[in-house]
């Protein structure tokens, strides 16, 4: 399978990152030489095997629902790029 | 000899003892620091003033009666992945170039009760992707060996700090091998517990699926010590396991006799170093003296093991990434609309690598293409999982190389993906399995570059793979050699 130019460009949009049009050439080749590689995996017939998402037998974690931080909220928006009063200030959502 | 090139255990009873205060020897650890890391460059941060106050508040303790935790007054150095309330946690990357976290991770909750200083943040590759540690948007930090080479990745930084006694232990993260192969690469011990067993509460996310906090040391005993103090459930950890955790200090001098150590076949392939195999060969025959039985085994499907990963991880790291997006905090790029801004930030913020984990991710994930790739590397990653079920019905630890060569020199990978990827061949497995694997030092090729033995253990087995390590450690003296820091 041969990656495209387009299919690079298709995908960094999905992945929200701007690239440049280097970056687009040197990921075209880069990311298909990965993907040559890893084609060695339709050697193995996989037809009646479960796929394995996770290796413990945890299936849902429970705990009780309660706060057990105390408020934080200046250390909390002292990493925010930008602020008004106690909110994040984020760019116009709805033009 | 001086106090920074002591180890956990040596440290212990000379605090006990008041031969030296936690004061005093955090002072040789800073002051070594700044005689060797403008050479070998492994920290991001050094917390001179929070290290010296938490020194002192160690020796007010040590004064009083009763036992003490082994690691209290000891100075630890932490990748730069754990978060540590009040002191900047970048992550090696420039996106959280100023991220200054409002709460500790549990297993940095646990070393500060331990009473553990906490010396520094160690230099990484970005978001611990990479085998070498030339992806930190940092600065490379080299191998205290030999300084015009890796000191391996992701955990680089860590294990050269160790290598270079600028702290007498560390802890990293391990992925696909982020702990073992610097490990290997710098002469130190490192082991990547059983998936589950430290919580990764408070650890900023690469593949949630895969990552697994460990320690890195100078020795199995320091590696024992580390490990039964951060080990344990954690409730804000969902996949933390709820698991008894055993004193892995007092089990190591059990004897191994008896014990069977299989050797699989497919770790010993063309393409390994020469001096790799002879020393893993030789390392082998260590263990035999130790009456453990030896027996050749299979893991037929390790050579998928390399393409899963690649698949699996890229895929949970698009996602896990996601949350990089210039709103809340990090990088924010301005720009003419919400969606630019967005996209600028990333692309200013991520560097390459990072990018292109992003990027194979989302494009596996991709509808159209998830059957093909997703869907098909989580079934082969159930027949590696299966492999190693299977193998150990009939041993109790696996015997391989750590990584297939030595560390090799800055520059020589850097442009080419794949061949970088390869490096981690002999540890992905045991992460896409979820199985404990420790590397501990056997050899050095005839460039003077250390090399790793990985022994490999059931779920939950630590025990037993630091019993075989120590076994191994206290029948050769690989791990008592010091770099020079020559360049």
């Amino acid at each position: 399978m041969s990656l495209t130019r387009e299919d690079v460009k298709q995908v960094a949009t999905l992945a929200r990152m701007e690239l440049t049009p280097k970056e687009e050439e040197q990921l075209t080749l880069q990311l298909g030489k990965v993907l040559d590689y890893i084609e060695r995996l339709n050697q193995l017939d996989t037809e009646k095997v479960e796929p394995l998402a996770h290796v413990g037998d945890i299936v849902n974690a429970f705990r009780e629902d309660r706060v057990t931080n105390k408020p934080a909220i200046d250390s909390l928006l002292s990493n925010a790029p930008d602020r008004e009063d106690d909110f994040f200030k984020v760019p116009k959502i709805i033009e | 000899m001086n106090p920074y090139a002591l180890t956990i255990h040596e440290l212990q009873e000379k605090l006990k003892k008041k031969e030296i205060s936690s004061v005093e020897l955090t002072k040789s650890i800073l002051d070594r620091i700044d005689d060797v890391d403008e050479k070998v460059r492994s920290y991001i941060t050094v917390c001179k003033d929070s290290a010296l106050a938490e020194a002192k508040k160690a020796d007010a303790q040590l004064r009083r009666k009763g036992s003490h935790s082994p690691l209290l007054g000891i100075p630890i150095a932490l990748k730069d992945i754990f978060l540590t309330q009040g002191i900047l946690t970048t992550c090696a990357s420039k996106i959280l170039s100023n991220f200054v976290p409002p709460y500790d991770g549990t297993v940095v909750r646990k070393l500060k009760e331990a009473g553990a200083v906490i010396v520094g943040k160690t230099n990484m590759d970005e978001f611990a992707m990479g085998s070498s540690n030339e992806n930190s948007t940092f600065g490379i930090t080299r191998n205290p060996w030999e300084l015009d080479y890796v000191p391996g990745g992701s955990s680089g930084g860590s294990a050269a700090a160790v290598a270079a006694d600028e702290c007498i232990a560390s802890l990293g993260t391990d992925t696909g091998g982020s702990i073992r192969q610097p490990a290997a690469c710098c002469g130190i011990v490192g082991l990547k517990p059983t998936y589950g067993r430290i919580s990764r509460y408070g650890i900023i996310a690469y593949a949630s699926s895969l990552d697994q906090v460990g320690p890195m040391t100078k020795d199995v005993t320091d590696c024992a010590l580390m490990l039964e103090t951060v080990a344990g459930f954690d409730p804000a950890d969902s996949t933390s396991l709820n698991a008894p955790v055993p004193s892995f200090g007092s089990e190591l001098k059990k004897k191994v006799k008896g014990l069977r150590v299989g050797i699989p076949k497919e770790y010993f392939i063309p393409g390994t170093q020469p001096e790799v195999e002879n020393a893993i060969r030789e390392g082998i025959q260590v263990l035999k003296k130790s009456d453990v039985e030896i027996q050749e085994i299979s893991l037929p499907h390790t050579e998928y093991a390399t393409a899963v990963y690649y698949i699996i991880a890229t895929a949970e790291a698009s996602s896990n990434l996601a949350r990089y997006d210039g709103m809340k905090y990090g990088l924010r790029a301005e720009a003419k609309n919400l969606t630019q801004t967005y996209m600028e930030s990333r692309e200013a913020g991520f560097g390459a690598e990072v990018k292109r984990r992003i990027m194979l991710g989302t494009y596996v994930l991709c509808s159209g293409y998830y059957d093909a790739y997703y869907l098909k590397a989580q079934k082969v990653r159930n027949l590696i999982m299966g492999d190693f079920t299977e193998a150990f019905k009939n041993c109790d630890v696996i015997v391989t190389p750590t990584a297939p060569t030595t560390a090799f020199k800055i520059g020589e990978k850097i442009e080419d993906p794949l061949q970088m990827y390869l490096s981690d061949i002999f540890t992905i497995p045991t992460n896409l399995a979820g199985l404990p694997g420790l590397s501990i030092p056997c050899g050095f090729d005839s460039k003077g570059l250390p090399i790793g033995l990985q022994i490999i253990g059931k779920p939950l087995d630590e025990a037993t793979i630091l019993r075989v390590a120590y076994a191994f450690e206290q029948a050769t003296d690989w791990h008592t050699k010091k770099p020079t820091l020559r360049t």
